[in-house]
């Protein structure tokens, strides 16, 4: 029996978060793995057909994983940074993202923060990961959600990558 | 200060006038009624959702009309649907990849 997968998706302005939650087919410490681990990350992280390419990762609290999002044709490389804060393994880690200036890791100032909140629990033969973001300001919500059309996450691409997929299966 | 939608949209009186002229226009009197709060509280609110774009007035004889910008908030929508988008993506990749890795373990 094929099991649906769960998604929910919901933003909350008031409380300046957004929750996400998904279930994926997988043992708790395989999801956990893949989303701790510099290797696996640069597998899925960045949405296709942009590339996530680890520059360093030391997953530990007060640790970071510095990562460009590297465009199609890889004329384009934007820096992003994950600082870990707190680490309970297999059961969640918190983190505060940021935007780097370049290759040197200096944070950009321009771009907020935001705070991330990663919990990975078992559900049945299932894993459920409850990710919660949250922002200091209502604005820097909508800031974020701008950017997403900065990473080069073009609708268009992305209709033209779920066609393309859509043959190959 | 820059004015944006979401600052619009976060204050819950804000959200009530939207809803109250999201049919109809309105005059800022007969909105006003509807609000326990002062007309001038109510007038500062339609003057934050005019400079979002949210709003728009509309001068018919000697009475103001305030009206809904549908396609402002479809904005909203789209963004969100958007970062949503995003979201899927990188899950459906992460399927793929667990599901590579499981298969290599076995």
């Amino acid at each position: 029996m094929k099991r649906e997968i769960l998604f929910d998706f919901v933003v909350d302005k008031e409380n300046k978060t957004i929750k996400v939650k998904r279930s994926f087919h997988a043992a708790l410490p395989l999801v956990w793995q893949a989303w701790t681990t510099a290797e696996i990350l640069d597998q899925w992280w960045a949405p296709h057909p942009w590339k996530a390419e680890t520059q360093r990762m030391d997953f530990r609290q007060g640790g970071r994983w510095f990562y460009a999002m590297v465009s199609p044709d890889g004329s384009e490389r934007h820096w992003c940074i994950m600082n870990y804060r707190t680490i309970v393994s297999e059961k969640y880690f918190t983190s505060v993202d940021a935007f780097a200036k370049d290759q040197s890791g200096e944070i950009n100032p321009d771009f907020p923060p935001n705070n991330w909140e990663t919990q990975f629990s078992r559900d049945n033969e299932d894993t459920l990961v409850d990710i919660t973001l949250s922002f200091e300001k209502v604005e820097h919500l909508e800031q974020m959600i701008q950017m997403g059309f900065k990473e080069g996450f073009t609708q268009g691409l992305d209709q033209l990558d779920t066609l393309l997929n859509q043959n190959k299966k | 200060m820059r004015r944006d939608i979401f600052q619009a949209i976060a204050d819950p009186s804000r959200r009530a006038i939207m809803l109250l002229i999201a049919v109809n226009s309105m005059t800022p009197n007969a909105i006003a009624e509807h609000f326990d709060t002062s007309r001038q509280a109510v007038s500062k609110h339609l003057r934050i959702l005019i400079e979002c774009d949210l709003v728009t007035q509309k001068h018919g004889g000697r009475e103001i009309h305030y009206q809904l910008q549908i396609d402002k908030m479809k904005e909203i929508d789209e963004w969100l649907e958007q970062f949503r988008g995003t979201w899927e993506k990188r899950f459906n990749q992460l399927d793929a990849v667990l599901t590579k890795l499981k298969n290599k373990k076995s």
